[in-house]
């Protein structure tokens, strides 16, 4: 379960001076569901799944993980939280299986128990062949799998996904959203940030649309397209932001 | 404790991570083992080949004037070292011009003078200062005009029945107190030190710009950080990595220079012959020394990582450290000049302090009192900027500059 009520960030930049990348923004996941997070390239999806993360601190406003608040207790909530974005890259000199290997570390795994669950992540995702690679010598999908392997190698309760399938060739993009799909199976919570309306489509139960750091509107595909009198995402998404920008 | 697990996990990650990276093999390997032996001995080895070459070479000279003193033509063609070359009349113009080294001028009338005791006038020699070869044709020629006149005022004293040492009431030696390995000690004193120093930098250089720009460049930092690994025990491993790659070079550069030393001066024995004199350096000195500069490496490893976490790229942390080296390397060279000594001032000087102290027990004296207090201030500012690295891992503005 993830809550987040009207948490906000700003930085202050020598160009920009103030800038509010993301304002006053609530939501909230439950277990078992895909929330997505739509906006455009600097809408403010990275800054608040960053926030999420426990990797920046919110200005104002509350999130929690689980019920961990992500201010007060980061590193309880990293524990339960599985992160992957653009920015996540892989250790270049370190093999596949290493990688995967480090992180369940951090998370307290060991021995046994960390080599289980490292066999069965790699067998689970089909990467058995290349686990002993190392990560600079993979191919754009392998690196995506070991990433994917990576986030889950604790076992998260809370899956955060910030365009996962940017960069990846069509095969490879089906396979990340089957996977995505899969944990909600699990029973996970999932938020997951994209500008792809198709995949917000045939994923998400609900879905925010972010435009200059404020959350315009939100619920679930079929209120969202009852509301707005259309029956296609990216129409709800183009109205919603071009009325933004009138107003 | 869970802490502490923590920084061992990503210690040995780091570590893994590094010794897997050819760039920072040679800064720590390569440098330290092949380069810096070369330097010393190399140089030190060039120079005296081409010193001993110098000194066996025939000079050319040329005479001016004295043809009614053909004793005197005739004993200095025949000298050896140098080769009496005919004057067209432009000698000064041809030392100048360095076709020869030198040129000497006899007085008219020298022979008769002496013969007749009379003042001969002035032997001039024509120099060009600062040109090895050039004096050393002059010492030949000073050198023969030297034993020219002893044995002329040998021959008028015994002329006169007065004693040869008339003129010589007593003798004046030297003679060298200090046993081999202090000669040495003071010789290498401050060499040693500062060749410590400067590895202890490059070898922590590269691993601390790579384990924070470099992660950064990579994209690797945003993973690290989502781990839930806490930020103390993440520097705290990355730290640790960067002391032991500076510690070890640093270690590889004293093993290194040690095995230089003895194949260096066994070679330059057969040559020169006081090589064993040099050969005597107390090795647990050197152990000493090596302990103390432990804080140092300490140091450098905090301040070279609070630098590069700031950068956002290895290029940029190129920039930020590369002052660094040369603010590390001044006091390490300032302690190497003759006449700096430990006073209560520089005792604070970072890494200043170190070399001087260091320089101190190269020739066997201990002053524990100032060794402590040089240890403790050098780890108290170790400290400070190991603080400093880990406030700027807490800052989201550095670790996120964009």
């Amino acid at each position: 379960m993830v809550e987040v009520s009207g948490i906000s960030k700003s930085f202050s930049d020598r160009k920009r001076g103030l800038f509010h990348a993301v304002d006053d923004v609530s939501f909230r996941c439950e277990e078992g569901r895909i929330y997505g997070l739509l906006g455009g390239n600097g809408a403010g999806k990275t800054t608040t799944l960053r926030m999420l993360a426990t990797l920046l601190k919110p200005t104002r406003g509350r999130a929690s993980v689980d019920g961990f608040d992500v201010a007060s207790a980061p590193e309880a909530v990293r524990a339960r939280v599985g992160f992957l974005s653009g920015g996540t890259a892989l250790y270049g000199r370190l093999t596949a299986r290493e990688m995967v290997e480090y992180f369940g570390r951090l998370h307290g795994l060991r021995g046994a128990d960390l080599a289980r669950r490292a066999d069965a992540l790699f067998e689970n995702l089909e990467a058995r062949d290349f686990q002993d690679r190392r990560c600079d010598n993979l191919s754009t999908g392998m690196k995506q799998k070991v990433s994917i392997a990576r986030t889950l190698i604790h076992d998260p309760p809370v899956m955060i996904f910030d365009e996962p399938t940017s960069g990846l060739d069509v095969l490879t993009a089906r396979a990340v959203l089957g996977f995505i799909r899969e944990c909600r199976e699990r029973g996970k919570t999932v938020i997951f940030s994209t500008h792809i309306m198709r995949e917000a489509e045939k994923l998400c139960d609900n879905v925010g649309v972010i435009h200059r750091g404020r959350l315009v509107d939100e619920g679930s595909l079929a209120e969202l397209y009852e509301r707005h009198g259309e029956s296609d995402l990216e129409e709800v998404f183009v109205k919603l932001v071009t009325r933004e920008e009138v107003a | 404790m869970r802490v502490l697990r923590q920084v061992r996990v990503v210690y040995l990650k780091e570590l893994i991570d590094i010794l897997r990276d050819r760039r920072a093999l040679i800064s720590m390997i390569v440098v330290p083992l092949v380069v810096i032996p070369l330097l010393m001995f190399g140089l030190g080895a060039l120079s005296f080949v081409v010193m001993e070459q110098a000194r066996q070479e025939q000079h050319r000279v040329i005479v001016i004037d004295g043809e009614d003193s053909p004793g005197v033509l005739d004993k200095l063609g025949a000298l050896q070292g140098i080769t009496v070359v005919p004057d067209s009349g432009d000698a000064i113009d041809r030392v100048l011009r360095r076709d020869v080294r030198a040129a000497v001028r006899i007085p008219d009338g020298f022979e008769a003078a002496v013969e007749e005791e009379r003042s001969t006038g002035e032997v001039t020699l024509y120099t060009f200062e600062g040109d090895v070869k050039s004096s050393l044709a002059a010492q030949v020629l000073r050198e023969f005009f030297r034993e020219l006149r002893d044995d002329v005022v040998e021959r008028r004293l015994t002329d006169r029945d007065l004693a040869a040492d008339l003129l010589e009431p007593f003798t004046v030696e030297t003679r060298n107190v200090a046993p081999p390995e202090k000669v040495t000690g003071s010789a290498l004193g401050g060499v040693i030190p500062y060749i410590i120093i400067l590895l202890c930098v490059t070898g922590a250089m590269y691993p601390a710009m790579d384990l924070t720009a470099g992660e950064k460049e990579r994209g690797t930092m945003e993973t690290i950080l989502s781990s839930p690994v806490s930020r103390l025990a993440l520097v705290l491993g990355k730290y640790l990595v960067v002391v032991t790659a500076s510690v070890a070079t640093a270690l590889l550069a004293v093993g290194s220079l040690g095995v230089a030393l003895v194949f260096g001066f066994s070679l330059l024995e057969n040559g020169a012959g006081d090589g064993e004199a040099l050969l005597a350096l107390d090795p647990l000195s050197l152990v000493a020394v090596f302990f103390l500069l432990i804080p140092v490496a300490c140091l450098f490893s905090a301040a070279l990582l609070a630098l590069s976490v700031f950068a956002r790229s290895f290029k940029e942390a190129q920039t930020y450290v590369s002052p660094l080296l040369l603010l590390a390397i001044l006091p390490a060279i300032a302690a190497t000049l003759p006449g700096v000594e430990l006073n209560s001032t520089l005792l604070w000087a970072p890494v200043l302090n170190i070399a001087l102290v260091s320089k101190e027990m190269m020739i066997g004296s201990y002053d524990w009192g100032a060794i402590g207090l040089v240890f403790a201030t050098t780890s108290l500012y170790a400290a400070l900027a190991l603080a400093v690295a880990v406030r700027l891992f807490y800052r989201e503005s550095v670790l996120f500059r964009s």
